[in-house]
């Protein structure tokens, strides 16, 4: 085994850890607070937006030596809107329902930053496996931190988790929704739009404060380090 | 921290000039005492402890001393006004999870005193108005008889003991009643006022309370802690909205003397307006702050969804105070003219 990642160890770190979209390069911030109120909600619209994304990546990818440079934006968003318009048109017939409750949602995956901007800086210049790849990574990242918030409002909000799998997953979700507390609690807030900035801003804290750590750690190993091997050196 | 001048003898520290708020807050507490009954302590020390822990709690993980921010006793005065915003018998965990909120989301997450943009205890108090209207409606009977013991239970275990009924310590604010009362229609302003639970002036017992927190406020206003102008343009702004509507139509508006007394109008113009952090400071600024809080009282109380409206007024003018802060600089001595000096 190598110590230099391969470039889809690098890719996949960089989508679901370093430059996450939800986290660090906070693009798609629209749709991250509005519909992270549960985790059925989240989790739906997280994964149709990677698969936008991982195509949407792969086309922009595989026509890139054809478009021309100067209206690349305009071909972006046309490929983007298509793909968008069979994820809105398959949702709407296999499930109906979640379709429903996601509403204009599905729809605005089209002007999603985070699609744009993957197409723009990574797919228009990277071969089409790795424009894939780094879509379906992104698309993947942004869906953890959907379904991390999600769950933090539909927790403290509700307190119940996966309420509506059904949704989902048929009749058979039914049974994966967890009542965590009374029938009667509920904390509005946290469903409400302060909920959505004061869980994405927690996340947010939360990954700092591990990267914070584990810089200490990494920093305490390379002094440490040295004077092992160098000891003997002036 | 001391914020002296050389040929002040005593210097003035935080730790006294909070501590003189707190003293301006006791004529209140008393009434409120007298009127709702023990259960008012009850809150105030459930405030004071979890605050204290709270901010404690904050400083460790940030690294900070501790013990001198508790000792400058402002989380104590956050408490306070918070504990005082709140009903006199709401649930233990209502005025726990208020002052969590005051005191790490609206204090020390932004930097601990002095470093807050919105005003600490409103926060914690539109958290829980937002979160919990139904609760938040229930406020104490005034003068009710229920004992010492029976409202700890109640606050602690929501139980009651047997014979005395839930009607007897929670009734909705005369702002509560007036406001359904509308909305419900059949009465207008002028008989809805009627009820006895408005007393003469708008708010049975309530009123006194009201007329201890401006003594309070006179006397911090004595004492030199709070300026004149914020919360003689709050009451102005109160009554430039108020009177004018029910000039125009009193059968539909309640009187200015309504608004004055109800609610946490009088509250807020000596403790909660004049908070030297999250408040404006420029002379010109703090009479724009104060009056427009004051307008956004009556115009959230008379056509918005929530019965009182101070807490919310506060936070929207604190979110303005950097701008007017800004555009009212007095000029500096010496300078001609510019406004930027």
């Amino acid at each position: 085994m190598s110590n230099t990642p391969s470039v889809w160890q690098d890719i996949s770190r960089k989508g679901l850890w370093q430059q996450n979209p939800g986290l660090v390069q906070l693009l798609g911030l629209c749709p991250v607070l509005a519909i992270s109120n549960n985790v059925v909600n989240a989790l739906a619209l997280g994964l149709a937006t990677t698969l936008v994304t991982a195509l949407s990546s792969a086309t922009v990818s595989s026509v890139r030596h054809w478009v021309p440079h100067d209206i690349r934006n305009p071909v972006f968003i046309m490929i983007i809107a298509s793909l968008v318009t069979c994820v809105d048109l398959a949702m709407n017939a296999w499930l109906h329902e979640l379709y429903l409750v996601l509403g204009i949602f599905i729809p605005l995956i089209t002007t999603n930053c985070i699609v744009m901007a993957r197409a723009e800086a990574f797919a228009s210049r990277q071969p089409v496996r790795e424009a894939a790849w780094d879509g379906t990574m992104m698309g993947l990242g942004l869906t953890g931190v959907l379904v991390a918030l999600g769950a933090l409002r539909e927790l403290l909000g509700k307190g119940t988790l996966l309420a509506g799998a059904d949704k989902l997953l048929g009749p058979a979700g039914q049974q994966l929704t967890l009542q965590l507390a009374g029938p009667d609690y509920q904390f509005l807030l946290m469903l409400l739009p302060p909920g959505a900035f004061l869980g994405l801003a927690l996340l947010i804290a939360g990954k700092n404060v591990l990267d914070a750590r584990a810089r200490q750690r990494a920093a305490a190993a390379a002094n440490l380090a040295p004077h092992a091997e160098a000891s003997p050196a002036p | 921290m001391s914020i002296h001048a050389t040929h002040i003898a005593r210097p003035v520290t935080v730790s006294r000039v909070m501590l003189k708020v707190l003293a301006a807050l006791l004529p209140g507490i008393a009434v409120s005492v007298y009127c709702f009954g023990p259960g008012v302590l009850v809150q105030l020390l459930l405030a004071t402890v979890t605050a204290l822990a709270a901010e404690a709690a904050v400083l460790r993980l940030r690294q900070r001393p501790v013990a001198p921010a508790l000792a400058d006793l402002s989380a104590v005065v956050t408490a306070w006004l918070l504990a005082l915003s709140m009903p006199p018998l709401g649930a233990w965990w209502m005025i726990v999870l208020a002052t969590l909120f005051a005191i790490v989301l609206g204090k020390q997450l932004y930097g601990g005193l002095g470093n807050n943009p919105f005003n600490p205890a409103m926060v914690g108090f539109a958290v829980m108005i937002v979160s919990f209207p139904a609760q938040m409606a229930a406020w104490g009977t005034p003068l009710a008889a229920l004992d010492a013991a029976a409202q700890l239970q109640w606050i602690f275990t929501h139980t009651l003991p047997a014979g005395s009924s839930l009607d007897a310590i929670s009734s909705a604010t005369p702002l509560d009643v007036l406001k359904t009362g509308l909305l419900q229609g059949g009465q207008d302003a002028s008989q809805l006022l009627q009820q006895p639970r408005f007393g003469h002036w708008g708010n049975a017992g309530g009123e006194w309370v009201a007329l201890a927190w401006a003594l309070g406020g006179l006397w911090l206003w004595q004492q030199k802690l709070i300026p004149w102008r914020t919360p003689l343009a709050m009451l102005a702004g109160v009554l430039a909205v108020s009177l004018p509507l029910w000039l125009w139509q009193p059968a539909q508006y309640a009187s200015p003397l309504f608004h004055l007394l109800n609610g946490a109008t009088l509250l807020a113009a000596g403790f909660i307006v004049t908070d030297p952090v999250s408040g404006s400071t420029t002379p010109l600024g703090r009479l724009i702050f104060g009056f427009l809080v004051g307008v956004l009282v009556v115009v959230i109380r008379v056509f918005g969804g929530f019965p009182d409206a101070v807490a919310f007024a506060v936070l929207i003018m604190n979110m303005a105070v950097p701008f007017i802060d800004q555009t009212t600089q007095p000029r500096v001595f010496g300078r001609k003219g510019g406004r930027h000096a």
